[in-house]
């Protein structure tokens, strides 16, 4: 079985209730949808307090490159625009909808039937990707329609569909490859025409022998398109590791995926631009994993985008009594949140309550140079050299440790047995270095 | 007699070893030797020897060579009056007047002022823990603690008061080069006009949130509510993104300001130059 | 709000694999029992009360030194400690006296291990240190090994007779003669492998020590890099020059199973403190080891060299680990 060739852990996987039916998260009283929730240029609301809208109007417009805008997940009247904290408590402009009724705009095609043909040309795709604010849900939340427009000099030649959900206790694309196999892969398809690839390879790790294998089963319908089980290891999901694992084709140091032709897409967004495309339907909802040791049922949700948090744990039964953290994501690459007003956005894969005994960093010990970070790196960095001339402030040292290519993965953390904070120091280190990096180029 | 002898050749060799290799030494010397200003050791010695960095040089002997040079060379932004009468009487010129300056905090949240809602764990970094959090307590403009500030302070001046979590500047000790107010990633430390005698005004707060969302993370917040701006006789606060600010060459230290604010943001230090008018207000202060 | 109940904000990630250093190190603990047991076996009581000794002075050192050097709460739990004072002991003839053994155990924790910065920054091996320090400063207790002999055999501490080691014998023997006159003096190859000969505590048995090798690969604890190179080449060069003169140098298999080399290359020269950081790092490190160790064995003047040799290649580390940097992602091959 394949995999990537260097580095790597092997967290438990604890996928909890990972066979339980997906359900539908009801539509709160109020939304709150976040104004920018891809990563680029910022986007301009273009509604104003009063307006109704419905479902699937457009809330925001961006004219960047960069950008994606935001669609309704509601219907009813724009009660504010106002700052509202985000993850980690900094305030970020939101649009806030009162609820009113379920009314979809017009053009939606809302029939559960699956439609095959695909009759928009390659422009029109991305046109549709665009207008759709359809962006990576992995978590990076890339704009797909900048992916689907490779530079002059760059030719895609794979498409590659990352179900692999490397991080633990996470189930969402693994629900989705089960109920909406066929979508995705049509989804596919219209990815690689508007790219022009005649191969695209569906990633898969083995802990999830029934995706594959259903999986497989669809494909054969598809031409070009084949699933390959790939050997469970972490970062398996990350991009370079990815590419490395399916084709082979390693991304050099500070390069893109299409520089070796390949384009990543996640399945969860592959099924995004199948709505987008066939059924005209904006990226409104998505599925989010409620999980944790001590969530009593642990679920996957289809939840319009703007729900509170709150919302979704109190559909599992409330937070648990010895709740000690709550994280937006995986346990791996996750982000710890303050409060349970944060709302959704598109790249919010899972929610994850962990009880307070397994909230808390480890105790700390002495480095012993066991170098077992350099082992479990899948960058072939030295974590403990970067992270120590990090703290030493030689910034020249870090930047020649090669910092930059950091995927902020937390193997590195995850395998210390000394419990230091490798990964925080290596992101100070690699957002100063950034910093020294951009200021010597503005010279 | 064959040992004595032995001894005496040992002695008188190496002394003469000993003279020819002095005279090499002093020769050379003389050959290269750099005629150099004794001035500039004298101005290095005067200046504070911190090698801070504030002025831009490689350190202060650079610094040094850089004041005997050039006359018009305006100097070292960390001497005290002290080193920059000595370094006028070395080049005899004569020393010039500056306001003296000091680092001061412009947030008074810490750990009294602010409810902690959640707990930090990780690396004890300011430049990290912004990026993970805003502050315990919430206010993402407020000071984190972990003392990046501290670290990078040549002169011993800043330290953090186990009490309130916030870091202190020792009137002492600070000679305002500025250090501190690049390590913060949050920028809340300032460089202002000491003002020792009257006391210095300034808005102990960062927040540029709505009064509603700034009150509910601190007590001592500033809700921009513009009465300081009302009452400064001398126009110079302002108040932009609902955040007061004193304007250091204008402020004359009346402190009606400071009278005015309801919040407490509005700071005097030292403390000992407040006007007491209502007592119990003295409890935010101190603190 | 009360302190319970308040959340947790932390970096990523969130969860931590099981490794931790308490493991690793009473994981190596475990692996030296076997060791500990042979000596025991054939030296007796001695062999315990010296461990004993050795293990408790250690403790008794990295205790006082954090408490009262460094002002701060003990960290004895680690582990480390009892390490350094086991591995110590293994590497001492088991009539030492013990007052030496202390002082062996207070250079190794104080001078080796606390004088750098204690666990993680001492660039030498703390026990090999503590064992130099006592084979320089009182070479004859350090050299006068009692012969192996059944714990029943019926001796006591008093009247353990004294011989050389195998490389002293193969040392002495060749100044003068060559490898054929040493035949009879010499245990057999199946006495040395389960250690059935005179020697430190611990090197005896090569059995044992592999059996402690083989617990800590299955452990994860070392890498089989070190132990694998380290006797791999020290058997190459041992080979090549007893290939070029059998009547001169001593056959291979001879230095594998005499003197340290089993012991410095399982637990010795894998110590994570003091070995280098990447696997080819490791690799160069181990070479070294065994080189250096032959090289000293059959041209220096100390019948045994794989304590100099692991102190020497230990001085080596920041500059392999400078330049065996591991394999980069998508650097070409």
């Amino acid at each position: 079985m394949k995999t990537f060739n260097i580095g790597g852990v092997h967290p438990h996987d604890s996928k909890l209730n990972a066979d339980a039916p997906v359900k539908e998260l009801p539509v709160p009283q109020q939304v709150c949808v976040m104004v920018s929730q891809h990563l680029g240029a910022p986007s301009q609301p273009i509604v104003k307090k009063g307006d109704k809208v419905k479902v699937g109007t457009v809330l925001t417009s961006n004219e960047a490159f960069l950008g994606a805008v935001v669609h309704s997940p509601v219907s009813g009247t724009v009660n504010k625009i106002a700052d509202v904290v985000d993850a980690s408590n900094y305030p970020k402009p939101a649009i806030f909808i009162d609820v009113e009724g379920d009314e979809w705009e017009d053009d939606i095609d809302r029939t559960p039937d699956i439609k095959r043909e695909i009759t928009l040309d390659a422009q029109e795709i991305i046109q549709r990707v665009k207008e759709k604010g359809i962006v990576g849900m992995g978590g990076a939340c890339f704009p797909t329609h900048v992916k689907l427009m490779p530079p002059k000099d760059a030719k895609a030649e794979f498409l590659l569909l990352n179900g692999v959900e490397c991080e633990p206790y996470l189930t969402c694309d693994y629900r989705l490859m089960l109920d909406h196999a066929e979508e995705i892969m049509i989804g596919a398809t219209i990815l690689m025409k508007a790219l022009d690839v005649k191969q695209a390879i569906v990633g898969i790790e083995a802990n999830k022998p029934k995706a594959i294998e259903h999986m497989s089963e669809i494909a054969k319908k598809y031409p070009g398109v084949s699933v390959q089980a790939l050997k469970m290891k972490y970062p398996q999901g990350a991009e370079k590791q990815l590419i490395k694992a399916l084709t082979g084709r390693a991304v050099p140091s500070g390069k893109l995926p299409i520089n070796v032709g390949c384009v990543v897409d996640n399945v969860a967004t592959c099924y995004a631009v199948y709505q987008a495309v066939q059924k005209n339907m904006p990226l409104i909802q998505r599925m989010v994993t409620v999980t944790g040791p001590c969530v009593s049922e642990p679920t996957n949700f289809l939840a319009r985008l703007g729900s509170p948090v709150s919302a979704f744990l109190d559909a599992v039964g409330g937070v648990p009594e010895n709740t000690g953290k709550v994280i937006s994501g995986g346990p791996m690459m996750g982000k710890a949140i303050m409060n349970t007003e944060v709302s959704s956005v598109k790249g919010m894969s899972g929610i994850l309550v962990l009880p307070e005994e397994s909230a808390h960093r480890l105790p700390l010990y002495p480095c012993i140079r066991c170098g077992k970070c350099v082992e479990a790196c899948p960058m072939g960095l030295e974590p403990y050299l970067i992270a120590s001339t990090t703290m030493a402030k030689a910034f020249e040292q870090t930047e020649k440790a090669k910092v930059m290519d950091c995927i902020e993965c937390g193997c590195c953390q995850f395998t210390c047995p000394a419990n230091r904070p490798l990964l925080d120091c290596l992101k100070l280190g690699k957002a100063t270095v950034g910093k020294i990096i951009r200021a010597r180029n503005a010279k | 007699m064959n040992d004595s002898t032995t001894l005496i050749y040992a002695i008188v060799l190496l002394a003469a070893l000993g003279l020819v290799l002095a005279l090499i030494l002093y020769l050379v010397a003389q050959k290269f030797k750099v005629e150099e200003d004794p001035r500039i050791d004298q101005v290095a010695d005067a200046l504070p020897g911190a090698n801070c960095g504030a002025c831009g040089k490689a350190g202060c002997r650079d610094m040094a060579v850089q004041i005997v040079k050039d006359p018009a060379y305006t100097g070292c932004p960390v001497c005290n009056e002290e080193n920059v009468a000595r370094i006028a009487e070395i080049l005899g010129r004569v020393p010039e007047k500056k306001d003296p300056m000091i680092a001061v905090l412009r947030c008074k949240g810490g750990k009294i002022n602010t409810e902690g809602k959640v707990r930090f764990e990780g690396l004890p970094s300011c430049s990290y823990a912004n990026s993970v959090l805003t502050t315990e307590s919430g206010c993402p403009f407020g000071c984190i603690g972990f003392g990046d500030c501290t670290a990078v302070c040549a002169f011993d001046a800043l330290h953090i008061n186990p009490l309130t979590g916030l870091p202190e500047t020792d009137p002492d000790k600070c000679t305002a080069c500025g250090a501190c107010t690049k390590a913060c990633p949050r920028g809340i430390l300032e460089i202002r006009k000491r003002r020792d005698e009257e006391g210095r005004v300034y808005v102990g707060c960062m927040n540029k949130q709505k009064g509603v969302y700034s009150a509910k993370v601190c007590k001592v917040s500033c809700i921009g509510c513009g009465k300081c701006v009302k009452t400064c006789p001398q126009n110079a606060i302002t108040l932009e993104n609902n955040l007061a600010y004193v304007n250091d060459a204008l402020c004359i230290s009346c402190q009606a300001c400071v009278e005015a604010c309801p919040t407490h943001a509005m700071t005097i230090m030292p403390l000992d130059k407040k006007k007491a008018p209502a007592a119990p207000e003295a409890t935010a202060q101190t603190i | 709000m009360a302190e319970n109940t308040k959340w947790i904000i932390s970096g990523a990630p969130h969860i931590h694999g099981s490794e931790s250093v308490k493991k690793i190190m009473w994981g190596v603990v475990i692996a030296l029992i076997p060791s500990f047991l042979v000596s025991v076996y054939f030296f007796g009581l001695q062999a315990l009360v010296l461990t004993l000794v050795t293990v408790a002075a250690c403790l008794v050192f990295e205790f006082l030194i954090n408490r009262f050097l460094f002002k701060r709460a003990c960290c004895l739990g680690d582990g480390s400690a009892m390490i350094t004072g086991l591995l110590l002991a293994l590497n001492l003839p088991a009539n030492l006296p013990l007052w030496m053994a202390i002082v062996g155990s207070l250079i190794a924790i104080g001078v080796a291990k606390w004088a750098y910065g204690g666990l993680g920054n001492n660039p030498f091996n703390p026990a090999l240190v503590g064992r130099v320090f006592l084979l320089i400063s009182f070479p004859v207790a350090m050299t006068s090994w009692p012969c192996a002999r059944a714990l029943f055999g019926g001796h006591t501490l008093t009247d353990a007779v004294t011989g050389p080691t195998p490389l002293g014998i193969a040392k002495e023997g060749l100044k003068n003669g060559t490898v054929s006159d040493l035949a009879g003096q010499l245990p057999s190859y199946a006495e040395m492998f389960f250690g059935n000969m005179a020697g430190s505590m611990g090197e005896i048995s090569a059995i044992a020590i592999l059996i402690g090798g083989i617990y800590m690969l299955c452990r994860k604890i070392i890498t089989w890099h070190i132990p694998v190179t380290f006797l791999g080449s020290a058997f190459i060069f041992a080979g090549i020059l007893w290939m070029a003169n059998p009547e001169q140098f001593m056959d291979p298999v001879f230095h594998l199973l005499t003197g340290g080399i089993m012991l410095g290359a399982v637990f010795m020269a894998t110590d994570m403190v003091t070995s280098p950081m990447t696997n080819k790092g490791k690799l160069i490190f181990g070479v070294g080891c065994g080189v250096l160790t032959i090289l000293i064995r059959t041209f220096g003047a100390y019948p045994e060299g794989v304590s100099f040799a692991i102190l020497i290649m230990n001085a080596f580390v920041p500059l392999i680990n400078r330049y065996a940097t591991p394999k980069r992602f998508a650097v070409a091959k």
